[in-house]
């Protein structure tokens, strides 16, 4: 237990990473999946076909690959920088993007199944005052659907919470990889840190749940 | 009732065909609409009727003929049709009122978004035709909250807010509970009196006979025989037309 007071500005340095890895790639997971899930559904089928592949492609492949190959293959191949001499800063990105790459496929396809909900007497109205395609989905479509699906984004969400430490394979120093250091540092403690940082995920991911559990509830669409 | 003009209608359908997989549901059709016109569209249920009124403003695609509207065919796609739909109203037989959307913010949401009105021009305008419809008290509700009949009230205001240049009723008091039809047959009344060019499609046959310029009766998918409504419910010229009558007018 010691070991955990001791280092906890370090415990906490981590999971402050840990947020930060979650935050922006939620963001950006978010916004690209709902373009993705407006392409997946639009008339074109240019759009709907690659919409189609890249979901299918990034959903099925395991995040480990994706966020490794992030790192050597985007990193060290092709030379993607973010900043030329902070390595750390790099790889934090890097893995932002494996980590959006891979949730917003997720994101799209819970976003496609809240549009498939909205009955479509809605979109045909939005068509007959005159809305542009793009106009239906934004102001009445999305809206619609984004709020029945709130409860299994909030899901994705926990999800991309636990998926985060996956960026521990290209070296981000976030929970899980700052908990295998201390392990190494402190061998008699194993089980105390160990539950220390399991704590720290259920602190992170429990209010999450209550949040979107109640922000769901609020924001539904009476029929 | 207002002048009709024979020689430049509004509407002009020819030889419009339209299939549903096997089914011809529009076979050969030729109508005109004329400005101001109140045309009823009655016929047995899969006439057709309910598509006739839907390719008028390009919910449904036709496979072959011509449909112009005020002088233009019809747009096939992108911001030309997106405007042709905002000069043609719709009232939908399930009303169809946006749901995460306040009785007024449907109404002004055609207005701002596709007029680029300002909001509060929209509003002033929308309330008045809330008012004009009698529901004005209900502008801030959410449209589960209104009874059926309050709900395609709004959608008549929501159409009306357009300025449309003409409205299409698609059955638009079959979804309703009966004590709910007249207050909608009401307002539809008032806007036939007013002059704004309608096709209704209904099951109506009173409000088909007061307030119709010319009664369409469609069956299996073809305009079997029209005229006013004093010729067509008294001396009906075809057999089909007899048949269907004596269906509905006896009881």
């Amino acid at each position: 237990m010691e070991a955990v007071v001791d280092e906890l500005p370090v415990i906490l340095g981590a999971f402050w990473l840990t947020v930060k890895l979650t935050v922006v790639s939620g963001v950006i997971s978010l916004i690209w999946g709902i373009v993705l899930a407006a392409m997946r559904v639009s008339p074109l089928p240019v759009l709907r076909g690659a919409g189609a592949v890249y979901v299918n492609v990034l959903r099925n492949t395991p995040l480990t690959l994706i966020i490794v190959f992030c790192g050597l293959g985007l990193g060290t191949v092709m030379s993607v920088q973010f900043s030329r001499d902070d390595l750390s800063l790099n790889s934090f990105w890097l893995s932002i993007i494996g980590l959006s790459a891979y949730t917003s496929a997720f994101v799209c396809e819970v976003v496609r199944s809240g549009i498939n909900t909205v009955p479509l007497g809605q979109a045909e109205a939005a068509r007959a005052i005159g809305l542009t395609f793009l106009q239906t989905l934004r102001l009445v479509i999305l809206p619609q659907a984004v709020r029945t699906v709130i409860a299994p984004l909030g899901s994705l969400l926990n999800a991309l919470v636990k998926n985060t430490t996956v960026a521990a394979a290209i070296g981000v120093m976030e929970a899980a990889l700052r908990m295998k250091n201390l392990f190494d540092a402190h061998g008699d403690a194993i089980i105390p840190i160990f539950l220390g940082f399991a704590a720290g995920f259920v602190v992170l991911t429990l209010p999450l749940n209550l949040l979107s559990g109640r922000l769901a509830r609020r924001l539904a669409v009476v029929r | 009732m207002t002048e009709i003009s024979g020689s430049d209608p509004l509407v002009r359908l020819e030889g419009v065909n339209k299939h549903f997989g096997p089914l011809h549901v529009l076979r050969d059709i030729d109508l005109s609409v004329g400005r101001g016109e109140v045309v009823v569209v009655i016929g047995p249920s899969g006439s057709g009727k309910s598509t006739l009124c839907r390719v008028i403003n390009r919910l449904e695609t036709i496979d072959t003929g011509t449909i112009v509207f005020d002088g233009r065919e019809l747009p096939a796609e992108g911001r030309a049709l997106a405007r042709l739909r905002s000069e043609v109203g719709m009232v939908f037989q399930s009303f169809n009122l946006f749901s995460h959307k306040t009785i007024l913010e449907n109404v002004t949401l055609g207005p701002t978004r596709v007029r680029k009105v300002s909001r509060q021009q929209a509003e002033q305008r929308g309330m008045e035709l809330l008012e004009r419809v009698g529901i004005a008290t209900q502008a801030g509700k959410y449209p589960a909250q209104l009874s059926g009949g309050q709900q395609q009230r709004a959608a008549i205001a929501r159409a009306l807010a357009m300025d449309p240049k003409m409205i299409l009723f698609d059955e638009p008091t079959s979804a309703l509970d009966p004590e709910m039809v007249q207050e909608v047959l009401d307002v539809m009344t008032g806007l036939a009196r007013d002059g704004m060019t309608m096709v209704v499609v209904t099951h109506e046959m009173g409000f088909a006979r007061r307030a119709a310029n010319r009664i369409v009766f469609m069956a299996d998918g073809q305009v079997v025989e029209e005229g006013s409504p004093s010729e067509f419910f008294t001396q009906p010229s075809t057999e089909r037309a007899r048949d269907f009558l004596s269906k509905i007018l006896t009881h």
